[in-house]
Formats: structure tokens, sequence, C-alpha cells
């Protein structure tokens, strides 16, 4: 199975600050990869600038065989990475469908289209018509995420869906993933919710301000080691 | 472990050397063009007169957009009402030019109730509006017959004077209007307004929880805005010793004022100044190849805007961290304590 | 019954003013851009189908059907050369920058034209109208004019309900960095937009020479005109749009039927009083801007 994506010394600045350090990942196609990391560890810039709304200061990201760290945001989405942001952000002043509609814009070929869309979140079949602005937090993630799957990616990022949801709803959300997975799209994840990450994906990495200070299966991490890397007691000398 | 000194005492000053320097020079040239009637011809007075009155009305402009944030297209408005008040007063018997310094007051006065509906508007919106309004004050006084109309009239109660020392008597009326506006502009921003001014440009959402009153310092540097430009007016008037609506209430003058402050420098006070001289001085070496130095004027805004928004003395100022007029305020002592490890 | 004429000619004149004004509003929904030099890209609509009717034999409808794709392309570019890299810098500066637009334009129209006006000729159209009682009478280009506003601003909303692109637009309002997300190149779209309002406000240009007669300095007060609709219909909405209008020229009409000189005044009083009483518009819009 060959890399789908891969980031080769990846630095990543906010203004003076280094959101991302020197950090490697490969990624095949196919699997799933959760990245977990208290909050400043860089996971959202990471996902950004896969998705290419934020630049890099070094290193290079590679989508299917294409050196993609040059390309705009706008054409990365049409070579097929999809990024479902933090904070949900559908269009308010649209309608349900219109959202979905809109994820349509530039499309691949694939098996998403709105009823495909309709079959994974049931209750949108009825409100397409709705106006986004009066769905409530776990109903515009469900919508976002398909708005996203309209594109038909073979990357999707998604970035904290968990954010500010109750856990029934939470659940249902990645009672979906599943059926996302088997169409072939490969998921990237960035999960607060560390159970959650680990009973959802192939592989977990773990980042810790900038740097990646564990990777592995779920199986292979015990909840100590999570710990100890997520919270960074692994360094020596304590705090500087 | 390391040793620490006796930590360094933190002092805030508002100026250096260079700002008193700038005080003292200020006053030198002041008192120099004050002089310059006895110097030169009328005509070369004449031409300082037009700098002055750019300079009054432009540094208006730029503390009504550059401090306060108040884009306005309507400032011509009061240029206007200005000269108007002027010859008003005039017809009641009012020496014109004191009617120069009445004509602020009288500007602030009808600024206060025009503010309280341009104000609904918020941005780009608000800048249009009061150029709506500019042209309602406009068709109104053109209704005014008494006033001269759509065609205007001439100020006849200067006639008495002989026409070298009426010139001079302008030119230092310009002059101190323009002084005053400068020194008005720089006072007021040194003033705690100034503070909260500086606050609601950054954020004026941030700058209203932390109790800076925002819609009545608005309103505060509007009014003063008005005044400036009223004063201005007012010298236009007397100095041109006629007025007619389609010039006076002419939004040229706002396309004036923008190009100085976007040139010179928007939010500085230097800036401006540095913008009518350049005003000026094309204004002077391309006065006979028609409009195309406006052409130029404005393909000269829209370049700076795009690619110098700090106009040229806002970018060297940035580069070089110098500032003729101290506005600011600075903490001394810092550096000592970061070398200490405090 | 000379009020009723009135009354009449004023709604119609609401259609023209509408079609200045959808392009100004378009812009300002999508961009958040006020275009200053929106009514001198009108005259300047006007003065180069006025050259292309002296230079060539076409007439007025051939010239319209050149004008029109020049403008779409121009304000295409203007939006990429001009406007993209002012909206970079900040909000000033897009102000500044159309400011300067409108300075350049009129005073390049003056170098060229010098300020005599003009007039797009239409042979007998000028004077031809329809009959209605016997008090009153509609001119044709008057209609006409009415008519392409109401299908101007029925295909804008078609456009912007029901396409792809008109979809995207509406996103890209919204939130110009997910609609990214799903593919839709800012600066392109716009460019649409910023076609779109100098396709249709040269059109309106086009449309006002055919009935008046036209100078380099006449652009300001259209922008006036323009914004006063805009403002009254209420922002956001493209038929509010079209109410606006009309209610502007109603007032112009009324107040011209009263004194003449008063015409302006009118609707200058009008938009005041909308904006002491009514701010958001008769139309308000439902999103917060």
């Amino acid at each position: 199975m060959t890399d789908l994506l891969t980031l080769s010394g990846l630095t990543v600045h906010h203004g003076q600050l280094a959101a991302l350090t020197d950090l490697d990942l490969a990624l095949a196609e196919g699997t799933t990869l959760a990245v977990i990391g208290a909050n400043g560890a860089g996971k959202t810039t990471l996902l950004r600038t896969i998705a290419g709304t934020h630049r890099p200061t070094t290193g290079t990201i590679t989508f299917a065989g294409q050196d993609v760290t040059a390309m705009p945001a706008h054409r990365r989405a049409a070579e097929g990475i999809r990024l479902v942001p933090e904070g949900r952000r559908l269009f308010p002043s649209l309608t349900v469908e219109e959202n979905l509609l809109a994820g349509a814009y530039r499309t691949r070929k694939g098996p998403w289209d709105v009823p495909a869309v309709v079959e994974l979140f049931p209750w949108i079949g009825e409100r397409k018509r709705q106006s986004a602005r009066q769905l409530s937090g776990g109903e515009q993630q469900a919508v976002a995420i398909g708005r996203a799957l309209m594109g038909n990616p073979r990357l999707l990022l998604l970035d904290e869906i968990s954010l500010g949801l109750a856990p029934l709803v939470v659940g249902q959300l990645y009672q979906a993933l599943p059926r996302i997975m088997a169409g072939g799209t490969t998921v990237l994840l960035v999960e607060q919710d560390v159970s959650q990450a680990l009973r959802t994906a192939d592989r977990v990495l773990c980042l810790l301000e900038g740097r990646t200070v564990l990777s592995g299966t779920p199986a292979e991490l015990t909840a100590e080691r999570i710990e100890s890397a997520y919270f960074g007691l692994t360094r020596t000398g304590g705090t500087s | 472990m390391t040793t620490v000194a006796a930590p360094a005492t933190l002092s805030v000053r508002r100026g250096g050397r260079t700002s008193v320097w700038t005080g003292v020079g200020s006053g030198v040239v002041v008192l120099v063009l004050a002089y310059l009637p006895y110097l030169v011809t009328t005509s070369v007075t004449g031409t300082i007169v037009t700098f002055l009155e750019l300079l009054a009305m432009s540094v208006m402009w730029n503390l009504l957009a550059g401090y306060a944030g108040l884009v306005s297209i309507g400032q011509q408005a009061y240029v206007g009402l200005g000269a108007y008040a002027v010859l008003q007063l005039s017809d009641w018997g009012v020496q014109p030019f004191l009617g120069v310094f009445l004509a602020a007051a009288v500007c602030a006065v009808i600024a206060l109730p025009t503010s309280l509906l341009a104000f609904r508007l918020r941005g780009d919106y608000f800048a249009v509006g009061t150029w709506v309004i500019a042209e309602v004050y406009h068709l109104l006084l053109s209704r005014d017959s008494a006033l001269g109309g759509g065609s205007g009239r001439a100020l006849t109660t200067l006639s008495d004077f002989d026409p070298v020392v009426r010139q001079a008597i302008t030119y230092w009326v310009a002059l101190a209007v323009c002084a005053l506006c400068v020194l008005g502009c720089y006072l007021l921003l040194r003033s705690r307004l100034g503070l909260a001014l500086t606050a609601v440009r950054d954020n004026e959402i941030a700058a209203g929880s932390t109790g800076v009153a925002v819609g009545r310092a608005k309103r505060l540097v509007y009014l003063v805005a008005s005044a400036g430009a009223g004063a201005t007016g007012g010298v236009i008037l007397v100095s041109q010793l006629n007025v007619a609506p389609d010039s006076i209430f002419s939004v040229q003058y706002t396309a004036y004022m923008i190009f100085i402050v976007v040139v010179g420098g928007i939010g500085t006070l230097e800036g401006p100044i540095l913008g009518a001289i350049i005003f000026v001085v094309i204004q002077q070496l391309f006065a006979d190849f028609g409009v195309w130095y406006l052409i130029l004027l404005g393909v000269l805004a829209i370049a700076v805007a795009i690619w110098l928004p700090r106009g040229l003395w806002g970018t060297f100022s940035h580069w070089s961290g110098v500032r003729l007029f101290s506005v600011g305020y600075s903490v001394r002592g810092l550096d000592d304590r970061r070398r200490n490890g405090t | 019954m000379v009020w009723v004429n009135a009354i009449v000619q004023g709604l119609l004149l609401g259609g023209l003013y509408a079609l200045f004004a959808c392009g100004l509003s378009l812009m300002f929904g999508v961009m958040r851009i006020v275009n200053l030099a929106h009514g001198d890209i009108a005259v300047l609509g006007s003065f180069l189908a006025y050259s292309i009717i002296a230079a060539t034999p076409i007439g007025v409808l051939g010239a319209t059907l050149i004008v029109l794709p020049v403008f779409a392309a121009f304000g295409y570019l203007v939006q990429s050369g001009l406007l993209s890299p002012a909206l970079r810098v900040g909000p000033l500066s897009t102000l500044l920058a159309t400011f300067g637009l409108s300075i350049v334009i009129q005073n390049a129209l003056q170098q060229g034209y010098t300020g005599d006006t003009r007039a797009l000729d239409v042979g007998s159209l000028i004077s031809a109208s329809l009959r209605i009682t016997g008090q009153i009478s509609v001119a044709y280009l008057s209609l006409i004019t009415f008519a392409l506003a109401v299908v101007v601003l029925a295909a804008l909303q078609l456009f912007l309900s029901r396409t792809g692109t008109g979809r995207i637009m509406r996103a890209t309002a919204d939130d110009p960095e997910a609609a990214t997300l799903s593919g839709a190149n800012p600066r392109h779209v716009y460019g649409v937009a910023t076609a779109l309002a100098f396709v249709t406000v040269a059109l309106a240009g086009l449309m006002f020479g055919m009935q008046s007669s036209f100078s380099p300095s006449i652009g300001p007060t259209r922008l006036l005109f323009a914004f006063e609709a805009v403002v009254i219909g209420g922002l956001g909405s493209l038929w509010g749009t079209l109410l606006g209008g009309m209610v502007l020229g109603l007032a112009q009409s009324l107040g011209a039927q009263y004194d003449p000189a008063f015409t302006l005044l009118a609707g200058h009083i009008i938009f005041l009083a909308v904006l002491a009483f009514r701010p958001q518009g008769l139309i308000p819009a439902r999103r917060t801007a």
C-alpha cells in the first residue's frame, strides 16, 4: 500500500511562534490516523497546513505522489484533500442542502452525492431546506462532514469533531466513520477524546509542542505511555 | 545560580530629545512664516495660503480617519458651511477675519445633530453617507438667494482694506488657523482622549470593554474636525473674496485631503505635513498640463494605498523609529531590566 | 392628474436607479467593498458606446453588445489587479483605491472627451411614448429600462440561488476560508462578482445615456443615487434595491413636480429619513453583517 500523504521536515510558524517543528509523517492510503495532544500542541495547525490554509516555513507535503507544498488550498480541495474545519463553519446564509451542494462545487468522481449523505445522516432528508443557522451543534457537524464528503475526497481531515458536543452525539458521528472509510477514503482525524481516537484509528500520533512524541497502533500504546507523552512527563530536567 | 543586580527603576516618558527639537523647530518655522509677508511678494504668500488651507483640512481629516477610524468623504460640508457662515456673519456686521474663528464654532454646532444621523452608518457606508449629507447642505445653501443662490456671491466687506494689507492679514489668519489645527490635534492626541482613540482604532470592542466611551470619543473628534474644516472654509472665502456653492462644497476638497493624508502617512501627525508639501509642489509643477496632474495624483494615491499603506512618512517612521511629534508613551529602563534578567 | 403622471414617471425612474444600484449591492454583499468609482464606470460605458457609435455604422444596439462583454472583462481585471491587492491591505485601502480610480476615470474622460455633454442616439425612440390616459404617457425608453431592471434583477437572483457559481459566491461572502476548503478560489469568485457589477452598471449607463445627456463629471451623482437606492431598500436584498430605487425615483419626481430645483434634495431627504427612522432599510437583510 503506497503512502497517500507524506510530510517531511515540516516546520510551521504562527508569527514568531513555531507551532510545528521538523515534523515527519506518512499516511498509507485507506488507513485512519488519529492525532492527539494537549491544547496548543499543534494539531489544528497540522491539519490546516495539510489543507493549504496555512503555509509552512520549511518542509514538504506530498500528496498522491505530487508535491503540493506550494499548491493553494482551493486546488488541494479539488485534488482530493478535504478539511472539516474546527468549529464546523457552515455557511449561515445557505440552507442545509445548499451547504452540501457548495461542497460539490469542485468534486471528483465517487459515490458521494446528496442522497448518499442523507443515507449516512438520515435526519438531513427532512431538513434539507432549513437554514444552516437553525441547526444544533451536532447537526452542524454532520452537515459539515457531509459537505466535505460531497467533494469525494481521497483524504478527509477531521478537526476535533467532538468539540462542544454531548457524548451521545459524538458517538453518533463516529458511527458514521466506518461507512466513510469503507468507501476508500483515508481519514486523518484530530481528537481531544483519546479513548475515541484509540477506538477509531488504525494508528495514533501524539503531538507535544509541535513535535511527535509518540506513534504507534492502539494495541501498542498503553495508557501510561500515552499519558506521559501527552503531558510531556518523559522529558528530563523538569520545566524550563 | 545567577547574581541579580539591583532592579532598574522603570519610568514612563512622553517625549525625548527629538520631540523637544521638534517643538523648538516648529516654533521657529511659525515665526519665520509669520514674518514672510514683509519679505516676499503676494504671489508667494498666496501659494503658502493654499498650502496652509490644505494642511489644516488634511490634519483634521487625518484626525477623523487616521485616529478615530471615521473615514468621511463629506468633510467638504463643513468647508462650505464655514465659508457661508463667514459670509452670513459679515452680512450681519461681523468682521470676516474674526468670523473665520466664529465659523469654527458654528460648524461644531451643526456637526452635533449631523453626527447623530451620520453615525447610524458604519465603515464604507458611513463614508458615502457623509457625502450625501454634504450634498444636502450644498443644495440647501444653493437655495438661499440672500447668500447668492446657485451662483454664489462675493465678500464685499473687506474692500476698505488696502489689497497688500488685506492679503497679509489673510495670510496671518490662515497661518493662525493652520497652526491651531495642528496644535489642537497634537494636544488632543496627547490627552486621555488621544489614548482612548488609539485604543478604539486598534480594537473598538476591546476599548469599549475597558471603559472607553467609544461613541463620545468619536463624536468629539467629529466635532473638532468639523470646526477645523469650517475655519478653513472661512479662510478660503476670505482669500478668494467670493464663494460659489458648487465649488466650495465640491468633493474635490476631500480628494485633496485624502491624497495628502494617504501619501504623507495616515495616523501620524507628520504625515499630512509631508503630504501637503508634496501636493503643492506637484500642483505648482504641473499646473500647465491641465487635468493630467489630477490623474497623476489619483494613480499615486492608489499606488500608495495598496503598496505603501503607511504612507511615505509612516513607512519611514516605522522603519527608523523616528517620531517628531511625541504623542505616544515610552517606557524607559526596560532594556536594563532585560539585561539583568529580571 | 399631473401628480399621477409624476408618480408614474418616478416609479419607472426607479428601474433605472435599481439598475445602477444592483452592482453596488452585489459588490458590497460579496466583498464588503463600496466601489466609489461605480458611477464613473457607468459613465465610462456611455462614452465607450458613444465612441463606437461615432466611429462605426453599428448603432446603439450593436454598441451595447460590444460594451457589455468588454466591461465584464474590465471588471474581472480591476478586481484582480486593483481590488484584491487592496483587500489584502485592509478596509481603508479599498475605499482609497476605488476613490483614486474614480478620480482617474473622471479626469481621463475629461481629458479625452472634454467637459461637453453627449448623448447616445436612439433615433425616434427617444420621443416615442405610450399613451395610457389623456394626461399620462410613458416613454418607451422608460418602460424598456424598467423591464430590463426587472429582468436583470431576476437573473441575478436566479444566478445566486440556483447556479453552482452563484451558490459558492454566497458561500464565499459568508466565509471565504471555508469556501476555499470546498474548492472555491476567492479571487475568481470576487472577479465574477465584480464582472457582473460592471456589466450591470455599464448597462445602466447606456440606458441613461439614451434618455439623457452625460458628461465626465456626472459619475459621482450616479454613485450617490445607487447608494441611496441600496440603503433605502435595505442592504443585502436585491429586490429591496428595486424597491429602494422606486422610492428614490418617486421622491425625486414628486420633488421636481413641486419645484424643479428641489429634485435632488427631495431624494436626499427621503434617504436621510430612512436613515433616521428605519436604518435597516425597507427590506432588511436577515443575515447579520
